[in-house]
């Protein structure tokens, strides 16, 4: 691709358009931006990076990137794990993280408008102040709401209350000439022609730069109770899951972990976990107004657990045992980079009664290519979070097994009639693999979307597909 | 640790565990006019700090041999806490409850256990947990001590050794520990992290289920002087309760990173945090 690189007239006129204390050039650019939180996918810096405090500052980048074919890359806070905000060939980075003000919680609408570097747990926190609630939980909490948008995050609360893309009314967006449009707005449906809004929702910034948006808002539940339920082998525990909603039993969510990454998580965070007991866990929660009906259903659920062969079924009732089983749980992901000097992640997405066979296989992976392998994720929505560990195998075998084994799981996973990420997105580390699981024709109908709305391919460029 | 007594050798301790239920939330109110707690339509948790305490307890009876009874003071509905302490653990458990007894303040509280306590069949060793989220005054476990004329520590951060005829424990005083020998019977607080309190298990609270809850009330005490129970026996005055000014003074300094630890550890040391 042909783009123009950036020179001091550009640093200039970007400094004019925004101010000069928040543009960045060459080696003033902190290391931080040229990857995202997987090192392992390459570093490639931006030329010039701009912080942005508006939409109309985005609108004038865009514009002048527009006329002179400079690429520009958005970026939130950069916790993304699939290399999507980093800027593959250079140019300018849009940092949004100072456009952070919740602009407005609209208690009669249910809504709150944001823009969209306000984290999510600063979202969170200021809505649940209003007794209201955002119910996408995504386990990073210092991501940006507008990453989130932009990579459809899924999170644990996904089983009950489904995924960003839900709570999506309507966005102000910069598109890649520059015009910023409305699109959708706070209504409750809408039957008004093609969502836009929909496209844009997962497209990782290539169609166009979100500067603001409606979020829906439900009443906070007031009880919450969680379920750790230990099982003796990680096969009972994952089959377990379907018989809980065949039996109607709707948990808000479902999450599966086993013994090692329990044992990491420890060694990470320095704190015991509460039980020993076991092997495999699930861990469920419920929610809802009244105590007496929490009880019910999570009284419910521990007597089919344990017909289902559960060891037993330990119960979280307090802020205290809540935060000691979730913090273990929130810190997965970092415990296991820790461990290892270097790891390559999966997070397909199978159907619900498919996740223990894929489980399996993951396991007999491990062991045929002497590799380890950590699975954990949200069994109640079939999203399985997939590590292979590097530890002390040499460089060359380990480039060699990675490729291997991420392409069996990939394969496995389509062939279970799956999805390439279930939650994390396609970056340019995933390309491949999503081409070849939606096939020749949906990758021309997607790339036919993207030159739609930018014809210049400046936005974001080698990110989803080439 | 050193266990010399063993259930082999049928050592029974008796170990008494004093608990109480607080506000399930950490956002508790307070009537800025009273000075009271406002309870209503609030729900109520076991005070976290006893969930250490009674998972020390459980713990020496599992080593040793022994039985754990729980005690409480509060309303009828204070009985939860008994029946919670029966699924994590607990043998048998009293609540004591009167309505001679409401607003007593922490001396009143704490001769009011002590009396509960002279009524039980003997005791070896008292455990509390270090403070209440509520009340905040870690002053109930040694005055409880004081009132039975017993030896107590605060602070317990380990066990170090089970014997039949006394315990031996490692005392937190911030910078350095003190071992301390207890020959029973004696009273202990433990901190936070002594031991990693079980969760509830469901199979546990169906088998505890139909236990019951000793109920004890004034009337059963030794000591009848009403001047020393309940709002007649509390000299503790609130005159006013205020949550604190928040401080959001910021000051932000950019520079070498060396420079900025030099100059980090002077602004502590002038305001002699060390």
């Amino acid at each position: 691709m042909n783009y123009r690189a950036i020179g001091s007239d550009d640093v200039r006129y970007l400094e004019s358009v925004t101010a000069p204390d928040r543009v960045f050039f060459g080696s003033d650019i902190n290391e931080d931006f040229s990857h995202d939180e997987m090192l392992e996918y390459g570093k490639y810096p931006p030329e010039v990076l701009v912080e942005v405090v508006n939409g109309d500052e985005i609108s004038e980048i865009m514009r002048y990137a527009y006329a002179n074919n400079i690429p520009v890359t958005p970026r939130g806070s950069g916790t993304g794990l699939c290399g999507g905000a980093v800027p593959l060939y250079g140019g300018i980075m849009i940092s949004l993280t100072r456009m952070n003000k919740i602009l407005e919680i609209d208690e009669e609408n249910l809504t709150v408008t944001v823009e969209p570097g306000v984290l999510l747990m600063d979202l969170a926190e200021a809505v649940e102040e209003k007794g209201l609630f955002y119910a996408p939980d995504p386990g990073e909490k210092t991501a940006t709401i507008g990453g989130n948008v932009m990579t459809n995050a899924g999170g644990m609360r996904a089983v009950k209350y489904g995924v960003t893309r839900d709570y999506v009314l309507g966005m102000e967006v910069v598109l890649p000439d520059g015009e910023i449009i409305e699109v959708a707005g706070k209504v409750a449906k809408s039957s008004s022609g093609y969502s836009l809004k929909d496209l844009l929702i997962g497209s990782e910034g290539t169609l166009g730069i979100v500067s603001t948006l409606v979020l829906k808002l439900l009443p906070l539940p007031r009880k919450m109770i969680s379920l750790l339920v230990p099982f003796s082998t990680l096969g009972e525990c994952i089959d377990a899951v379907p018989a809980l909603f065949k039996a109607k039993l709707l948990p808000t969510a479902v999450e599966f972990m086993e013994r090692a990454v329990l044992d990491a998580s420890e060694e990470y965070l320095g704190k015991p976990f509460p039980d020993k007991s076991a092997d495999a866990y699930l861990l469920l929660t419920f929610d809802g107004n009244t105590t007496e009906e929490v009880d019910r259903t999570s009284d419910d659920a521990a007597e089919l657990l344990l017909d289902l062969g559960a060891i037993d079924v330990l119960i979280a009732d307090t802020e205290e045992r809540l935060e000691m089983i979730w913090t273990a749980r929130g810190a997965f992901l970092e415990a296991i980079k820790s461990s290892t000097p270097q790891m390559d992640e999966c997070d397909v997405v199978v159907p619900l009664n498919k996740v223990g066979e894929f489980v399996k296989y993951v396991d007999q992976l491990a062991s045929g290519n002497q590799v380890r392998i950590e699975t954990f994720g949200h069994a109640g929505d079939g999203n399985v979070h997939v590590y292979v560990c590097k530890d002390s195998m040499p460089d060359s075998r380990w480039e060699e097994t990675k490729e291997s084994v991420m392409q069996a799981m990939y394969d496995k996973a389509i062939g279970l009639r799956g999805q390439v990420s279930g939650e994390h997105g396609i970056g340019h580390a995933k390309k491949g693999y999503l081409a070849e699981s939606i096939g020749d024709r949906s990758m021309q109908l997607s790339a036919a979307i993207k030159r739609a709305f930018d014809p210049k391919n400046l936005l974001n460029p080698g990110k989803v597909h080439n | 640790m050193r266990i010399t007594g063993s259930k082999a050798r049928g050592v029974i301790l008796r170990i008494v565990v004093c608990i109480k239920q607080v506000p399930a939330t950490s956002k508790v109110q307070i009537d800025e006019v009273t000075g009271v707690l406002r309870r209503e339509g609030i729900e109520s948790k076991l005070n976290p700090y006893d969930l250490y305490a009674l998972e020390t307890a459980v713990w020496i009876k599992d080593k040793v041999g022994g039985a754990v009874t729980t005690l409480t003071m509060g309303p009828l509905q204070a009985e939860e806490a008994i029946k919670e302490s029966f699924i994590l653990g607990a043998d048998q458990g009293y609540l004591v409850s009167d309505r001679k007894l409401a607003g007593s303040d922490v001396l009143a509280t704490a001769y009011t256990l002590s009396q509960a306590i002279r009524l039980l069949d003997g005791y070896d060793l008292i455990i509390c947990g270090k403070q209440t989220t509520d009340g905040d005054t870690a002053q109930v476990g040694p005055e409880v001590a004081e009132f039975l004329e017993i030896p107590h520590v605060t602070w317990v951060k380990k066990v170090n050794e089970v014997t039949e005829d006394s315990i031996v424990v490692e005392q937190d005083l911030g910078t350095s520990s003190a071992i301390l020998e207890l020959p029973y019977p004696a009273l202990i607080t433990v901190e936070k992290d002594i031991f990693q309190p079980r969760l509830p298990s469901y199979r546990r609270k169906k088998l505890t289920a139909a236990q019951q809850v000793n109920v004890l009330t004034f009337s059963d005490f030794l000591d009848s002087d009403e001047q020393k129970y309940g709002l007649n026996g509390s000299p503790t005055q609130v005159e006013r309760v205020f949550p604190p000014d928040a401080n959001e003074d910021k000051v932000l300094w950019e520079d070498e990173p060396s420079l900025l630890g030099e100059k980090i550890y002077m602004l502590i040391k002038d305001r002699n945090f060390i």
